[in-house]
């Protein structure tokens, strides 16, 4: 175990903005020291191990059953396990893990241009901006190339050549190609494959299968998480389950800004509930923004949709160099009124800038109110993406073969044809890298508490690169949390305890008073109203770029937000039958807490890193300025109360591997 | 856009359902089917009245979760899914139903929601290539030739929504069924399980109160990733080998 | 289920195109059909009675065709349990009419069948004006010079033709020989033509009676 070096200063006392305070450094992250390559093997060979007889009487619970949740309940399950697993859809198969387009990494080195272990970490260490762990991340980029072979066996059918062996691309910027890919379904061949796992153990009675269930609560018996209160989305019947430890593996929270490409139904009540009951939360305010997604078309918009970013491959970036343009045909405004923005601003990247730099840039075009497309409030929000060169050089039939599953999304959403009328495309929210916070056994400051996949802070520091995800949350599910868990597990079989212990009891009261709350409200406004509100002033304020003067308005406003909803929401219908409203309504309570932590965080890093750019943190010539000496720790926060104001934790960041440069793409 | 739509609302499993007539007034045409629903849900809302239940969750046409019978077609008059149906496909003053998928392996839950656990049932019965984590050969070792990798792909792309059964006169379930065996059956990693898999899927598929398949074809015609026919001759083909090579399931 | 009924389906896909072979010999002449008739229940006679090879054709028949109608029924009312709330509304594909005529059309040709049977095999009533005893050929020819007979034949054909249509490419499906794009074109020529050579080829001598081409004497 390590103890690593602080250079933070000691936590200065009182109030800071009279927001938050800060509390005692986090020293030990149980990361084992030595050579970077050994870290991990080193753990598993210390961890504990449990005897085959002895796993089926330890039980587990895991909400969520993406790539992370999916994984681990497959693999938790085949080793003996007894494992409970929870979604609130109706299958486990249709976790949002499903929606990713693009493709997964994995140092396979199969095309021989150079990728290794050590580069596809390099990689992901400067990608993520300088804010990730070390450690953690190079035992993912060591755990890659198993995740291809484990998801080949079971019959994930990637994309090939014709000799019969995988295909590779390049993606998101990087120079080698080491991404695997299941045409624009990466995800969702990935998921189904680990859908089938779980099916499979739960055929074979390891795995018992609650779909339709959402988690609410914690339960937290002597420090330890031993349990969940969950309610049965259709019968309305709030149950208790126990168990020795508990895995969240419930997904990223990008729906507190209403619009954002996750599905209709990912929240953060699951980790949000975890952190009320005393485990940090890790960076908040870190999000990725997504530069390549469809416009939004009006008042009415639900979701926004991501197009594969390897659109940018072939496609072209543009605005009209005169505001007095943005409503003419694109096809008409001739090539010398053309601001081809990216390629002007970094010739050498041009299109293919990382995602971050790619989406503040169309923020900036449409802010100097030259943005295209329908206005939404006061702006244009949209810039082109031209295929007329590619279509030019490449024949229509070879961007089809390449994009046309895109091409043809685009069309059925925005009822334009791409290959005739440019398409327009803006950034949306799409991930968040910031998560509860964990240490190197994705256990959180809750014992027994584990967090996989998107739902906790690990391995993106302040930015993610493309087909990282989807390597995360398999790392995370098959081969890293497996081993970990059993390290924990070991020293159980914990204290029988049942339904009628105090913090049971305890927790379920909260629930069922809450839901009654909820229901009796009945005020004037909807839960959706309430969500777009919230969304609105999140994506002003603490999206793509934010100030201390905005950061603070939006504090405020959220407050104001909140507390109206706890006045004068409407949720009709009883809790007892599935209620759609009353579902909606608990996860927009807890977004409207989670809201104003993340402003909380985004204030208090007064540095421009990864996707977020701070007003005060800038280049002279507007590019992103980092500051390291500062700010290279995590931002861990623990929950103050409900009255009370969060407290910050930071754990340093010490890079012994990576030297910490910053970027430049010009 | 001024719409009457006449929607199944049902308010449990055990209780009677009817149809209800809903009148909805400046719908866009750039909106989506299920935004359309949201706008009413709003309505019904602020009036007092509780809000249709209907699934849906990506709304990108990926997951599987929505699907509603819609003026007698599923997922509605175009091969997409029902979130990614826009309300252009629709024109001023149309009367439009909605109905949720009608089968009992799916029963009714509330309103437009219904109940499609027997899909999972059906792949544990043997929609899987046992491979436990950290069992893997390295992923090169086995070529698969890119004919067999597509046409896996081809039927891999099912996302389980459900719409076979719902348009399938019969309500059978066997394309959701045979994209299974196919998607598994062209890999060479699904070989030692084949004659096991088809023999159990389609025994389970069966027991779930499916109906059986007569070769209509309107399961593909509804099929939002528009996997072929031809997947459930492949089922067959695999059920006629198993059956006469490895004999009938016990 | 769905393979007894390909399988008995097949049966009687050779048997009718037998059958219809046996009825074109009526061009050759009364004689030649009514030695083929006698030839029918001759054949094997020194291993089987006089009439036991029919006895026992018909016996495989009559199984089939229970087998036949029995799945017919079954998957039929399997699928009115696998949904017993119908929509309110539904659209049904061009293919859902096809099928849906073959569980009618089917339940047609039973019906006519059984009109066949009593006119030919059974009961052998003469309808028509010629005398015919113990002469199938002249019994034949007696009944199709009367026009409503035809009228029926043509109709039971053209029901026969499309269930055979829809029948042979189904049973191709059922039985896992249509896998890919040239296989299912092959077997829907297989379908047409086999629908087409049988109605037409049944078709032929009640016509031709009709018209006077072919007469008893």
């Amino acid at each position: 175990m390590t103890t690593t070096p602080t250079t933070s200063s000691t936590p200065a006392p009182g109030l800071v903005y009279g927001l938050y305070s800060e509390g005692e450094p986090i020293t030990d992250t149980k990361a084992p020291d030595g050579p970077i390559d050994r870290r991990w093997n080193t753990r598993k060979f210390e961890a504990a191990l449990v005897n085959p007889a002895n796993r089926r009487k330890l039980s587990v619970i895991i909400v969520g059953t993406g790539l992370a949740g999916g994984a681990a309940a497959a693999t938790l399950g085949e080793a003996g396990y007894h494992v409970k697993s929870f979604c609130y859809q109706d299958s486990p198969r249709r976790a949002h893990s499903i929606a990713a387009q693009g493709g997964i990494n994995a140092a396979k080195n199969y095309k021989n241009d150079g990728d290794s272990t050590y580069r596809l970490f390099y990689d992901t260490v400067k990608g993520g901006d300088y804010r990730s762990r070390e450690s953690n991340v190079y035992r993912l980029a060591e755990v890659s190339a198993n995740i291809i072979d484990q998801c080949v066996a079971q019959g994930v059918p990637f994309a090939r050549e014709y000799g019969g062996l995988l295909d590779n691309r390049s993606f998101g910027g990087v120079q080698v190609s080491r991404t695997f890919y299941a045409r624009g379904q990466t995800g969702q061949q990935l998921l189904i494959g680990a859908y089938q796992a779980l099916e499979r153990q739960v055929a074979a009675g390891t795995v018992e299968m609650f779909s339709r269930h959402e988690m609410l609560e914690v339960i937290v018996v002597d420090g330890k998480a031993r349990g969940i209160i969950a309610r049965d989305l259709v019968t309305g019947e709030i149950e208790t389950h126990l168990a020795d430890a508990v895995v969240l593996a419930s997904g990223g929270y990008g729906n507190v800004f209403y619009l954002s490409t996750n599905a209709m139904g990912s929240n953060v009540t699951a980790t949000w509930r975890a952190h009320r009951k005393g485990a940090y939360f890790g960076n908040p305010c870190y999000t990725q923004i997504h530069p390549t997604c469809i416009p939004v078309a009006g008042d009415h918009q639900s979701k926004l949709t991501l197009m594969s970013e390897s659109l940018r491959n072939d496609g072209r970036i543009w605005v009209p160099k005169r505001a007095e343009d943005c409503d003419k045909d694109p096809r008409q405004i001739p090539e010398e009124d053309r601001d081809y923005y990216l390629e002007r601003i970094y010739p050498s990247f041009g299109n293919l800038v990382p995602r971050d730099i790619a989406s503040r840039q169309a923020k900036n075009v449409c802010d100097e109110g030259r943005g295209v497309g329908p206005k939404v409030g006061d702006f244009r929000r949209g810039v082109y993406l031209d295929f007329t060169d590619a279509l030019k050089r490449m024949s229509a039939d070879a961007v089809a073969e390449k994009y046309g599953n895109l091409l043809d999304m685009y069309q059925r959403i925005t009822g334009e044809n791409p290959y005739e009328v440019p398409m327009r495309i803006y950034p949306a929210v799409h991930y968040t890298m910031g998560g509860l916070w964990v240490d190197y056994d994705l256990q959180s400051t809750i014992p027994g508490l584990f967090v996989a996949g998107e739902a906790n802070f690990s391995d993106h520091g302040a930015n993610r690169l493309g087909a990282s995800a989807l390597m995360q949350g398999l790392g995370d599910g098959y081969f890293v949390l497996p081993h970990t868990i059993r390290d924990y597990l070991a020293k159980g079989p914990f204290e029988k305890i049942d339904e009628s212990h105090e913090a049971v009891v305890e927790a379920r009261a909260s629930v069922d008073a809450r839901v009654a709350k909820l229901l009796s409200i009945n005020g004037d406004r909807s839960v959706d109203s309430f969500h777009k509100e919230l969304g609105t002033v999140m994506w002003e304020y603490c999206g793509m770029e934010r100030s201390e003067e905005g950061l603070l308005k939006a504090i405020d406003l959220i407050r104001g937000l909140r507390d109206e909803f706890w006045r004068n929401v409407k949720v009709l219908g009883g809790a007892d039958t599935l209620n759609q409203s009353l579902e909606k309504a608990g996860r927009v309570a807890d977004f409207l807490e989670l809201g104003e932590l993340m402003c909380i965080d985004a204030l208090h890093r007064r540095e421009s890193c990864g996707g977020h750019f701070r007003a005060e943190s800038q280049t002279d010539d507007g590019e992103a300025l980092r500051h390291d000496e500062e700010y290279a720790y995590v931002a861990a926060w623990e929950w103050g109360g409900q009255d009370g104001a969060p407290v910050l934790h930071k754990e340093d960041l010490v890079y012994e591997f990576v030297e910490l440069k910053q970027r430049s793409y010009k | 856009m001024n719409l009457t739509l006449k929607i199944w609302r049902q308010a449990g499993p055990k209780t009677k359902g009817e149809m209800v007539t809903y009148p909805v007034t400046d719908i866009s045409a750039d909106m989506s089917f299920l935004e359309m629903l949201d706008v009413l849900n709003e309505q019904l809302n602020a009036r007092g009245e509780e809000p249709i239940a209907f699934d849906s969750d990506c709304r990108e046409g990926i997951c599987g979760m929505c699907g509603l019978m819609i003026s007698g077609k599923a997922h509605g008059p175009e091969v997409t899914t029902t979130c990614q149906l826009h309300m252009r496909s629709f024109s001023d003053g149309d009367e439009i139903t909605i109905e949720p998928w009608r089968a009992d392996a799916f029963p009714v839950i509330k309103d437009l929601v219904v109940d499609r656990s027997s899909f999972d049932r059906i792949i544990q019965a043997g929609g899987f290539i046992s491979a436990n984590t950290g069992s893997a050969p390295e992923a090169h070792s086995v070529p698969v030739p890119k004919h067999h990798a597509d046409r896996s792909f081809m039927a891999a792309a099912c996302i389980g929504c459900g719409a076979c059964v719902a348009a399938c006169p019969n309500a059978s379930g066997m394309l959701f069924t045979a994209a299974k065996i196919t998607h598994l059956g062209e890999l060479p990693q699904g070989q030692p399980e084949r004659s096991a898999r088809v023999v159990n899927m389609l025994d389970q598929h069966d027991r779930e109160g499916f109906g059986g398949c007569t070769n209509i074809g309107e399961c593909s015609l509804a099929c939002p990733k528009e996997i072929p026919l031809d997947v459930i001759n492949q089922l067959n083909k695999d059920l006629r080998y198993a059956l006469i090579h490895h004999g009938t399931p016990e | 289920m769905k393979m007894l009924m390909a399988v008995s389906g097949a049966l009687f896909v050779f048997y009718v195109l037998a059958h219809m072979y046996g009825n074109l010999k009526i061009f050759s002449g009364v004689e030649a059909f009514d030695e083929y008739a006698e030839h029918l229940r001759t054949m094997f006679t020194p291993f089987l009675p006089f009439g036991g090879f029919l006895w026992l054709f018909r016996l495989l028949l009559v199984a089939a065709l229970v087998a036949h109608a029995w799945s017919a029924f079954y998957l039929w009312s399997r699928a009115r349990g696998a949904r017993t709330t119908r929509y309110v509304a539904k659209e049904a594909a061009k293919a859902t009419v096809k099928s849906r005529m073959m569980r009618w059309g089917g339940v047609a040709l039973l019906l006519f069948l059984v009109w066949h049977l009593l006119q030919f095999t059974i009961v052998k009533f003469n309808v028509g004006s010629m005398a015919a005893e113990n002469s199938p050929g002249l019994l034949v020819i007696s009944s199709f010079q009367v026009w409503w007979v035809v009228l029926i034949y043509v109709l039971a054909l053209v029901a026969l033709g499309l269930h055979l249509y829809h029948g042979v490419w189904s049973a191709t499906q059922t039985l896992g020989w249509a896998g890919n794009a040239a296989a299912r074109a092959r077997a829907k020529t297989l379908a047409t033509v086999i629908a087409i050579v049988t109605s037409v080829g049944f078709a032929l001598p009640p016509l031709a009676i009709l018209f006077g081409i072919v007469k008893g004497s």
